[in-house]
């Protein structure tokens, strides 16, 4: 074999052998989506969204409890999480200026990013949960504005600082004052790709499961009162998939199901925005 | 030994042993530099890369001053006093002195939002009043006809030539005493240079021009001064036919016969 061959052959190995890798993977991912499809739209019925929590074997039980208390935790979660950490990120691509101090808060957020979330989930249980005596909705939404946060700070960093530093130089060459820099021309330079930080994060804490088993804990009914415990689809799929009851686990599939949608539409649309930002 | 003309016109700026040095750098950036900048008149600034244009040209709206650890030193006399006196006030200087940049900064907003951008800062917010100075700006600029039917539109879908006219209207909009251009025309095609080069020249009717070039031919066909710097220093500012035709320094003359550059 000459040369050129021996480069064809190699290429043409490592070719096959990442074309069947991806395969590999791809079929996990769609056989999983497909058994997700299948159980979920069979298990779904008008029931599940006006019906609260029932024992197994009830014929009228539903979503409705996990279904509010999921978005109640994740709204709350959100309109915490969400200007802290875009607040944040502004503060080390605009206003920290290379300090040591901005170096250690990047490097924070980047380890809480991967810390596991349970630990996020014993830690708001010490510090909310036991000074407080109970479960509550605002302590699983605090539990999840925490792993947020670190997510939405670290892409508003970066996507404030792919914005040209002559812009703002342009700004402030005609008599903008910092503030003004940093809202009319920085955010505007900046607006998709924060906004597509802003819906994965919220996206990856919807997803949650084990912060919040600590934390708002769970309840069979509806409760929209965040200082009690509180359902939510993640703890609620949890507990119905592990039981033994056949309606119960065709519940936990509908709850898999809807998460799963919603999650998906917000990734979609995260992608979406940074698209339509790239085609201009 | 540099030389340096009197100006027999009206200075609007006065530099008097200025000198700057970046943070991080031991030495001065810009050395001991005095010159006067004649009003409604154009001044370019020439030399090799490197030299301190660019430097010397932000220092007279403070740009510097949005980095920490930048110094400077001497004067910079404009309107009576030291503009880089610790109590001016950077946000009313910078409305006097206005800049363009080597690229286009078109911000990421509409034409008419682009142009306006400015004077609502000054608190305009009467909208036909907005609306007057926009055109107004915007036919000073040579780009109200390009742009007329699609001011709502953003900014960033104009050409570069485009944009470059976009960012002096915006400039202009604010009625600035001085406007420094630092190299605005080396990210540009020759036509939009020259476009560029016409509007300059016409624009020192009403405002004071120091515009920075690598480009000799550019210096010579715009401006009415000429300054030539050196490592950080100003060796020669003259009449700008004098200084090509007959320059005082052997080091200017080296440069402007392409000896070394
Ligand atoms: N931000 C900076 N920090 C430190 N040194 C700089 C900075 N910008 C420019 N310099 C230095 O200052 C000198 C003058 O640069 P500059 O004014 O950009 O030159 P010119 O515009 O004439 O090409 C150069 O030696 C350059 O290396
Ligand atoms: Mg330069």
């Amino acid at each position: 074999m000459n040369y050129r061959q021996k480069r064809i052959a190699i290429n043409n190995i490592v070719m096959t052998l990442s074309t069947i890798s991806a395969l590999i993977g791809l079929s996990f991912l769609f056989w999983i989506l497909g058994v997700l499809i299948f159980n979920g739209i069979e298990a779904l019925n008008i029931g599940i969204f006006i019906n609260e929590g029932a024992p197994p074997g009830y014929e009228n039980s539903g979503l409705k409890q996990a279904l509010i208390g999921q978005l109640l935790i994740v709204m709350y979660a959100t309109a915490a999480g969400v200007p802290l950490g875009v607040l944040a990120g502004t503060y080390l691509s605009e206003y920290s200026q290379g300090s040591k101090l901005a170096e250690i808060i990047r490097d924070i957020s980047d380890i809480m990013m991967s810390a596991p979330s349970i630990v996020i989930g014993a830690f708001v249980y010490a510090i909310v949960v036991i000074p407080m005596g109970h479960f509550s909705g605002y302590a699983g939404a605090i539990a999840l504005a925490i792993i947020m946060i670190p997510i939405i700070l670290r892409t508003t960093d970066d996507m404030l600082q792919l914005v040209p530093s002559t812009l703002r130089e342009a700004a402030f060459a005609l008599g903008a004052p910092k503030y003004k820099v940093i809202i009319q021309v920085v955010y505007r330079g900046a607006r998709a790709g924060v906004l597509t930080g802003i819906l994965l994060g919220i996206a990856r804490v919807a997803g949650e499961t084990a912060p919040l088993l600590f934390t708002s804990f769970n309840d069979n009914f509806l409760n929209t009162d965040m200082n009690e415990a509180m359902a939510s689809l993640t703890v609620t799929m949890y507990n119905y998939a592990t039981s033994p009851y056949e309606d119960w686990q065709r519940l936990g599939w509908a709850a898999a199901f809807i998460l799963s949608m919603f999650i998906l539409s917000l990734n979609i649309i995260g992608r979406l925005f940074l698209l339509q930002k790239r085609g201009k | 030994m540099a030389t340096i003309i009197d100006v027999p016109e009206e200075k609007i700026l006065h530099v008097n042993n200025f000198e700057f040095t970046y943070a991080g750098s031991d030495v001065p950036n810009i050395k001991k530099l005095s010159m006067p900048i004649a009003k409604n008149c154009v001044t370019a600034l020439i030399g090799p890369s490197g030299c301190g244009k660019t430097t010397l040209l932000r220092s007279f709206n403070r740009m510097h001053d949005l980095y920490p650890g930048n110094k400077y030193a001497g004067e910079v006399l404009f309107e009576g006093r030291n503009i880089l006196d610790v109590k001016e006030d950077l946000i009313t200087l910078r409305t006097k002195i206005g800049m363009i940049f080597q690229k286009p900064t078109a911000f990421p907003m509409s034409i008419f939002d682009n142009v306006a951008y400015g004077l609502r800062l000054q608190g305009m917010k009467n909208r036909s009043e907005l609306n007057d100075r926009v055109e107004k700006s915007l036919k000073d600029a040579a780009i109200w006809n390009e742009v007329s039917t699609r001011l709502k539109q953003d900014a960033n879908g104009l050409s570069g030539g485009q944009q470059q006219r976009l960012c002096i209207a915006r400039a202009i909009a604010v009625e600035p005493e001085i406007l420094l251009f630092d190299e605005p025309t080396s990210a540009l095609d020759p036509i939009s240079t020259q476009g560029i080069e016409i509007l300059v020249s016409e624009l020192k009717e009403r405002v004071s021009i120091v515009i920075v070039t690598h480009n000799m031919q550019q210096a010579a066909r715009v401006s009415d001064y000429t300054g030539f710097m050196y490592l950080g220093e100003l060796i020669e500012l003259g009449q700008t036919e004098e200084l090509f035709v007959t320059p005082k320094e052997k080091l200017t003359e080296e440069y402007i016969t392409g000896k070394f550059g």
